[in-house]
């Protein structure tokens, strides 16, 4: 199950990082002169490293040995019963530290090595990323700074914790929004400065190019796994595949296997927050216009002049107004539909999982447990039972207990909450 | 207009030209536009309006506070426009400094038809190199505007040789690798910078970052065609928020002193 890119799709970018050329202009490098050339050397060193079978051999046994991966698909059946057709969780929540975005990181850290920098930045929102980049650093041995917005710092405290039992230095960001637009802000402050040295392990597939590119490199492997595992067990492809969209990492991760896949329809789930028709949500590709943002063009929550505007969701790691270039590219191609889930909807849908096949997901990945199960429902009424929904599980819970338990009311002595789902207290 | 115009009238008295930054809508817009005419009438050649940015991943902490401060006062694309009107009245050329979003929201077209009848002189876009800017370069073009591109210590020489060539008025050359903030040392990568810079272009070099004394403004004015200051100004108005006034006489006397630096190099 090699995570190497066998192939190449027809939704690649060019050279310069446009995705969809530039007439579609989706992408692109809208960056400080001062930082091309680090952009520059990142893209050869990514395009020799890609192409080295020493290094993908290495990444390859990093990921199995230390990271756990494969991860497993795993059928659902109770999910699968209720629905009415087979439900399929590729398991990212089994993965060292929780989340898919393990492979990124340790494929960007591999990377750092291999260009001789000794210091690693990131951004991060739930602190998932973080967490990985503060794990893949203690691994490599390299020093480690992790900006995150004050908010999420307040939102995600277990994970800042964990960060800094890892070695890593937490720098809590109070400029705009103090979110995650914001660190990642900083954090390009910060690589200005100190270009020399220090490697950006930015969290998503967004950002200047090659960063959409080179980190769907790195997590590809959820797809490419899954789509194996799927044929092997059922010879099949699936009729479906869902993931959440945050910056869209996890969703590019497993869509890449099946892009060329016409008959498999791709859906990315991104937070409809309080709805869509509020100004509290974070749905940057259904509710966002074409802008320029952290470097590439894509689609963004602006107003009339431009300016970014707050998202919210109560999944700190999709809460981002921007979203990677080639979603923005899959979107306008029709290649993926991307479509809103709200709040609520999510809460709900990881309550409903834990209970019927005991798997406490992060908030995020409930996003596409939420859209994902949705979509099962239509194809078990169009297709029957043969129908398969592959949802990509991209982490665990346990860095969202305090956000679930304040959700739902659940811990206080004095309210016996025998039943969970329900009415969100 | 073209900011060129100011350089050479600069270079022909045998000094450098002073370049002054402020963001528009701060403290507010009547009160940028006082403190941008104060400046003017102090010294400075060459005028650099901010345009307020939600998201300035060049700006230090100085600027960002001013900028937040403009937009959390409700300053709008027109205002800067507003702005660069008024000050360009005064005959000084002005540009606008802007992060690209915000024009490719406004238009392309129409910001650049908008900014050259509002008098400005062009565009500086920090994170807009050219080999990314077909549009604004074609738009600049059709109505005579000004592109100001950045040059880097990290910029290779090919590099600096396609981003001089698609410049017109002057080069920006940020003389640190940093964000934009006063400095209590200039780089010593300034000067190698401009060296390599103006081995590649005629066009005037301006060097920024960090510059916040007459003695610095000195110091670089020997190599370069002119000294841009920002985050000084800004900290001048920012330390009198109650006091207009106190603002613009500390803003003017700053403004004095660097333009006797960048005449005593
Ligand atoms: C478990 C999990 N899933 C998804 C995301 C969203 O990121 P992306 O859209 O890049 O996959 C995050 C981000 O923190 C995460 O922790």
């Amino acid at each position: 199950m090699s995570t190497r890119p066998e192939n190449t799709t027809s939704y690649d970018a060019d050279a310069h990082g446009w995705f969809g050329g530039p007439e579609a202009g989706w992408g692109g490098r809208f960056m400080p002169e001062a930082l091309i050339a680090a952009l520059d050397e990142l893209d050869e060193a990514w395009r020799e490293a890609m192409a080295d079978p020493a290094f993908v051999g290495e990444f390859d046994t990093i990921l199995r040995e230390y990271a756990g991966l494969p991860s497993p698909l795993f059928l659902a059946e109770r999910l699968s019963e209720q629905v009415g057709c087979r439900v399929l969780l590729k398991r990212e929540d089994l993965n060292h530290t929780g989340a898919h975005k393990i492979r990124n990181v340790l494929g960007q850290a591999l990377l750092t090595r291999r260009m001789g920098k000794t210091r690693v930045i990131a951004e991060t929102g739930a602190g998932q990323h973080g967490v990985a980049s503060a794990t893949a650093a203690a691994y490599f041995g390299l020093d480690c700074t992790v900006y995150m917005g004050a908010v999420d710092t307040r939102r995600q405290a277990l994970n800042v914790a964990r960060m800094h039992l890892l070695g890593a230095k937490v720098v809590p960001v109070e400029s705009g929004s103090a979110t995650l637009k914001d660190a990642i802000n900083e954090a390009l402050r910060d690589w200005v400065a100190s270009v020399d040295h220090t490697a950006y392990l930015f969290g998503t597939a967004a950002g200047p190019h090659p960063f959409p590119s080179l980190v769907r490199d790195f997590t590809r492997g959820i797809g490419d796994e899954a789509r194996a595992q799927c044929l092997e067990r059922f010879s099949r492809l699936p009729d479906a595949v869902a993931a959440c969209v945050g910056g869209g990492s996890n969703a590019i991760g497993m869509f890449t296997a099946f892009l060329d896949d016409a008959d498999v329809a791709l859906y990315g789930f991104e937070p409809g927050g309080e709805g869509v028709d509020t100004p509290r949500h974070a749905a940057t590709i259904h509710a966002g216009q074409r802008g320029v943002l952290h470097g590439a063009r894509t689609y963004v929550l602006q107003d009339e002049d431009g300016q970014t505007v707050e998202s919210h969701s109560i999944s700190a790691g999709l809460d981002y107004p921007g979203v990677g270039p080639q979603h923005a590219h899959l979107a306008a191609t029709g290649r993926a539909a991307y479509l809103p889930v709200t709040d609520d909807e999510a809460m709900q849908a990881l309550a409903m999982l834990a209970r019927t096949e005991g798997i406490i997901a992060a908030i995020e990945s409930a996003h596409a447990v939420a859209g994902g199960l949705r979509v099962a429902e239509r194809l078990a009424a169009e297709k029957g039972p043969e129908a398969t929904v592959l949802i990509n599980l991209s982490g665990r819970g346990d860095k969202d207990m305090g956000t679930v338990v304040d959700y739902f009311g659940l811990g206080d002595p004095d309210r016996v909450t025998a039943e969970p789902v329900g009415d969100p207290s | 207009m073209t900011t060129r115009t100011a350089f050479e009238k600069a270079r022909a008295d045998g000094r450098a030209a002073l370049v002054g930054y402020l963001p528009a809508g701060f403290p507010d817009v009547a009160g940028g536009i006082d403190a941008l005419r104060a400046m003017v009438d102090a010294g400075c050649d060459v005028i650099e309006i901010g345009l307020p940015y939600s998201d300035p991943v060049m700006d230090g902490p100085t600027i960002q506070a001013a900028a937040q401060q403009a937009l959390e006062g409700g300053v709008r694309t027109r205002d800067v426009l507003r702005t660069v009107e008024a000050v360009a009245a005064t005959g000084t050329p002005t540009v606008v400094m802007t992060y690209w979003n915000p024009v490719e929201r406004y238009g392309v077209e129409r910001f650049a038809a908008d900014l050259a009848s509002a008098g400005g002189a062009g565009l500086i876009t920090p994170d807009l190199t050219p080999d990314f800017a077909p549009e604004w370069i074609a738009a600049a073009d059709r109505h005579d505007l000004d592109k100001v591109f950045l040059v880097a210590p990290s910029s290779t020489d090919e590099r600096i040789a396609m981003t001089t060539a698609a410049c017109r008025g002057f080069v920006y050359a940020t003389a640190v690798m940093g964000v934009t903030g006063a400095r209590t040392t200039t780089s010593d990568l300034a000067e190698p910078l401009v060296a390599r810079t103006r081995a590649a272009t005629d066009l005037p070099i301006g060097v920024g970052l960090g510059v916040s004394t007459g003695d610095q403004a000195a110091e670089l004015a020997r190599y370069a065609d002119g000294v841009i200051v920002g985050s000084a100004f800004v900290r001048c108005l920012l330390d009198h928020p109650g006091d207009r006034a106190a603002g613009l006489r500390a803003l003017g006397a700053l403004v004095e002193d660097l333009a006797a630096g960048v005449r005593r190099a």
